[in-house]
This record gives C-alpha cells, sequence and structure tokens, in this order.
C-alpha cells in the first residue's frame, strides 16, 4: 500500500518526469490525427474566411529588395534540365483543352511583374520582384470542366509537388513565374518555370515545374503530406 | 458604482472569515489558460527553432539575446516545425476561447470594477509600492485586489489580447496586413509576438512569489472559490 505521503512524493517526481518525456512531442498516435484534424478545419478558415480573391498582397518599391533570398530544394543537387530546349509544361486533367506550353508559349502572353514580400513557414522574410504569366490566363485558356476544383502542380525536383484550391490559383497575384528580380528565373528559384503568390507560404511555390493538372479531389504535396498545413495561405 | 474599500486585515489572532472569492468561470479559465499558455509557449519555442532571429532576410536584424540559439528541448513542443505549428494552431482556439469567456463574464458580472486599473488607482499604487518597500508599515485599505494587483491583472489581459493579436498579425500578414502593419510589419510583430512570452514568463514569477509570501491562502482560493486568508474583504 502506498500512502498519501509516499503518493504525494511520487507524483512530484513522475509529474516533470512525464512532462519532460512528452517534450518535443508530435502528439504522437493518439493526439497527431485530432492536432491534423484542427489543421484542416484551419485551412477551412484560411481558404473561406480570410482569403479574399480580390484583396491585393502590398506591394514595395524595387528598392526595397532584400539582399537575400533563401533557396530550397530538396533535390541533392540543384535541379537542372538536361535539354532545356524541350522543356514544356503540361496543362492537363479536368480540362476541355490540354496544352503543351514552351516558355516561349509563356513569354508571348501578357506578363504581370509585382515586388512583393516572401513569407517562409520557418519565419524568414524576403523581399523580390517576380514577373511572368498569370495562372488564370492558363485557366481561361484551357478551360477547365466544372468539377475540376484544384489544380496539382508537379516539379521534376525529385517527387516535389503541391496542391492548390482554384480559387488560390487564379487570384491575380498568383503567377507562373519566369523571371526574378528583373533576370531569368535562377537555377536555385526553380527555372525554367515556378509558381508564385505573395499569398502563399513559400512551401506552396512550387519551383521547376513541368505540369499543372486539373483534379476534382484535393490534392496532396511534399510538405503537406507530412503534417504541414494544406491552405499554406498568409 | 463601487462600494467604498473595505477595512483593512482582520487582525491574526481572530478566526479568518471564509468568504467566497472566484467565481467558477475565473477559476476555470485561470487554470486552463495557465495549461493552454505553457503549450503556446513551449510549441512556439519550438518554431522559433526554426528561424531564430527577427529581421528581413540580409538583416539587419533586432537586438535579441536568444538570436540564433535553440531552446532545449525539454521545453520544447511538437518535435519539429510541422509539429510546432499543428499543437500552436490547435491550442489558439482554446486559448482565444478561454480569454474571451474570461473578458465576456468580467464585463457582464461587472467583476472588471475591481479588477481594471484606472487613473484614480495610481496614488493607491504607490502607497501598495511603499508598503513592500517597507517605507510603511501598516498595509493600505484595499478592496478585493489592491492597486498593485489591479495592475498587474489589467496587464496581463492587455498582454495577452497583444499575444493574440500579434499571432494574428503573422499568421496572416496578407490576408491581415494591415494588422501586420499596425505592429511595424511581419518581422517586427513576430518580435513583439516572442517578447510577449518573456512577459508571461516574468508575470509568472512575480505571481506566484507573491502568493506564496504574502497571501497563500488565495491558492485555494483560485481552487475551491473559497478564501479563508488575511485580506477577506470583497467588493
Amino acid at each position: 500500500m502506498i500512502d498519501r505521503r509516499g503518493f504525494l512524493r511520487l507524483a512530484a517526481g513522475a509529474g516533470p518526469a512525464s512532462l519532460a518525456a512528452a517534450c518535443g512531442w508530435d502528439g504522437g498516435n493518439a493526439i497527431r490525427p485530432a492536432l491534423l484534424d484542427v489543421s484542416r478545419l484551419n485551412d477551412w478558415v484560411g481558404e473561406k474566411i480570410l482569403f479574399s480573391a480580390h484583396r491585393l498582397a502590398p506591394q514595395y518599391p524595387v528598392s526595397e529588395r532584400t539582399a537575400h533570398l533563401p533557396s530550397y530544394f530538396i533535390s541533392p543537387m540543384t535541379p537542372v534540365l538536361k535539354d532545356p530546349a524541350t522543356w514544356r509544361l503540361l496543362v492537363t486533367g479536368l480540362v476541355r483543352r490540354p496544352m503543351s506550353l514552351s516558355l516561349d508559349d509563356l513569354q508571348a502572353l501578357p506578363r504581370t511583374t509585382y515586388t512583393v514580400k516572401h513569407h517562409c513557414v520557418e519565419g524568414w522574410s524576403a523581399i523580390a520582384s517576380w514577373h511572368g504569366v498569370p495562372v488564370s490566363t492558363i485557366v481561361e485558356r484551357c478551360d477547365p470542366l466544372p468539377e475540376a476544383r484544384f489544380i496539382r502542380f508537379v516539379s521534376f525536383d525529385s517527387d516535389y509537388s503541391n496542391g492548390w484550391d482554384l480559387a488560390s490559383a487564379i487570384h491575380p497575384q498568383t503567377i507562373l513565374a519566369y523571371g526574378m528580380n528583373d533576370n531569368p528565373l535562377p537555377a536555385a528559384h526553380g527555372a525554367p518555370l515556378r509558381l508564385y503568390s505573395p499569398t502563399k507560404l513559400g512551401y506552396k511555390l512550387t519551383k521547376y515545374l513541368v505540369s499543372m493538372t486539373f483534379t476534382a479531389q484535393r490534392p496532396g504535396g511534399y510538405w503537406e503530406d507530412q503534417g504541414y498545413p494544406w491552405f499554406g495561405g498568409v | 458604482m463601487t462600494a467604498p474599500p473595505a477595512p483593512p486585515a482582520a487582525p491574526a489572532s481572530s478566526v479568518p472569515v471564509q468568504v467566497k472569492r472566484h467565481h467558477w468561470i475565473v477559476r476555470l479559465t485561470h487554470w486552463a489558460t495557465f495549461v493552454l499558455l505553457a503549450g503556446m509557449v513551449a510549441s512556439g519555442l519550438q518554431i522559433y527553432t526554426a528561424y531564430a532571429r527577427f529581421g528581413e532576410r540580409g538583416g539587419p536584424y533586432y537586438i535579441n539575446p536568444f538570436q540564433d540559439r535553440e531552446f532545449p528541448r525539454s521545453v520544447r513542443l511538437g518535435g519539429w516545425l510541422a509539429g510546432g505549428l499543428n499543437w500552436h494552431f490547435t491550442l489558439m482556439w482554446p486559448f482565444i476561447a478561454a480569454g474571451l469567456f474570461y473578458l465576456s463574464y468580467l464585463v457582464t458580472s461587472g467583476e472588471w470594477r475591481s479588477l481594471l486599473f484606472r487613473p484614480r488607482d495610481i496614488r493607491g499604487a504607490i502607497e501598495m509600492q511603499k508598503y513592500y518597500l517597507r517605507l510603511r508599515k501598516e498595509h493600505p485599505a484595499q478592496g478585493k485586489h489592491n492597486p498593485l494587483q489591479k495592475l498587474a491583472y489589467t496587464f496581463i489581459i492587455f498582454l495577452g489580447a497583444l499575444s493574440v493579436l500579434t499571432g494574428f498579425a503573422i499568421y496572416k500578414p496578407t490576408q491581415l496586413s494591415w494588422l501586420t502593419a499596425l505592429f511595424g510589419g511581419f518581422q517586427a510583430a513576430r518580435y513583439w509576438h516572442f517578447w510577449a512570452v518573456w512577459f508571461f514568463t516574468a508575470f509568472l514569477v512575480v505571481h506566484v512569489l507573491l502568493v506564496f509570501v504574502v497571501d497563500p491562502a488565495s491558492l485555494r482560493a483560485m481552487i475551491t472559490g473559497w478564501y479563508r486568508g488575511r485580506f477577506p474583504s470583497h467588493d
């Protein structure tokens, strides 16, 4: 039998010990699924309540560009095309007019340029200029079917991909960028083509694009499947 | 309308009177906030680990004694960035709910009158400070809370609101760009959000210290609601 005093002594020792063991803890199999459920709820709040199809992210003067903007990719080395001339962006899935676009095709379309703040999920931010074709222009041309509600953006950086809701994709500041800071897009930042938008965290902005596929089901993504928020809006 | 201040504490020899001190909503939200805030801070320190500085990339960086430091694993919650984020963005809802529940109780019950620090409390706060510094012998007369307590509890409500607002400013810096701008931009809002942690920590240390040094009976009152100690007055 354990008396009251002994129990208290045990509790005093076990309390901090179990607390310490719990730290660095993602919730385990018991709590982690619940945290992910709330993350889906937060996605809904971000998409349906806080996101606006018309509200634009603040723009900055070119003079405010930051000296440094880190570049992330998941391959061991900077992904580069073996034969850039044969590169095409495939627009496919639930569309009436699938397309295969070269860089020249994309550059012939009306161009959007802006200088905006980049927000990384890690907490850093940086200002840079980007130019390219609005995703909405591509969406108009490929004529999606009514059941198309998402777009899956796929890269040639290993198996990196992202899923987007259609409303975020056709936001006026969501572009397929082929240029950064007045120059062609550098290899470190996703050449020849990357997705860019100041309304999303950096990990949603697929670099090294090869295709965009319109889907009815919500596509996963490289980081999203590992537990990062799916919507990733800022 | 407020009642006149109650007489000073009863002499130590008499049997202390038992008074009802805290409504169940106050007790519930007090302890819930303590646990939730601990979780918010621990998951916040996990998130901080991913980028342990403040300022746009390339600098300059804000003054920060914790720059590029990693907090010990034992005070972090989440294990990695996504884990920390998911804890943080889950606990924020009950944390906000507890705060709003408490505030709505304060307003509807009229309890805010004995808690909110107002300009007329300044003189009393000075007298109270004199007492703590032993420049004054007898404990000044007080209502439910003395003026310094009012100042501390008003401050902590303000700090809670600040931590929530700076939190939203860095959660949605584009959609809520007006809020982010109000705090001086994304990195400045992150900075204030981080400093709120240390103000909460400082408050916790002083708060717990004063409970045990000045009025241990108040701990029981915050658990059971009933108070039997040196300062039974109730306005």
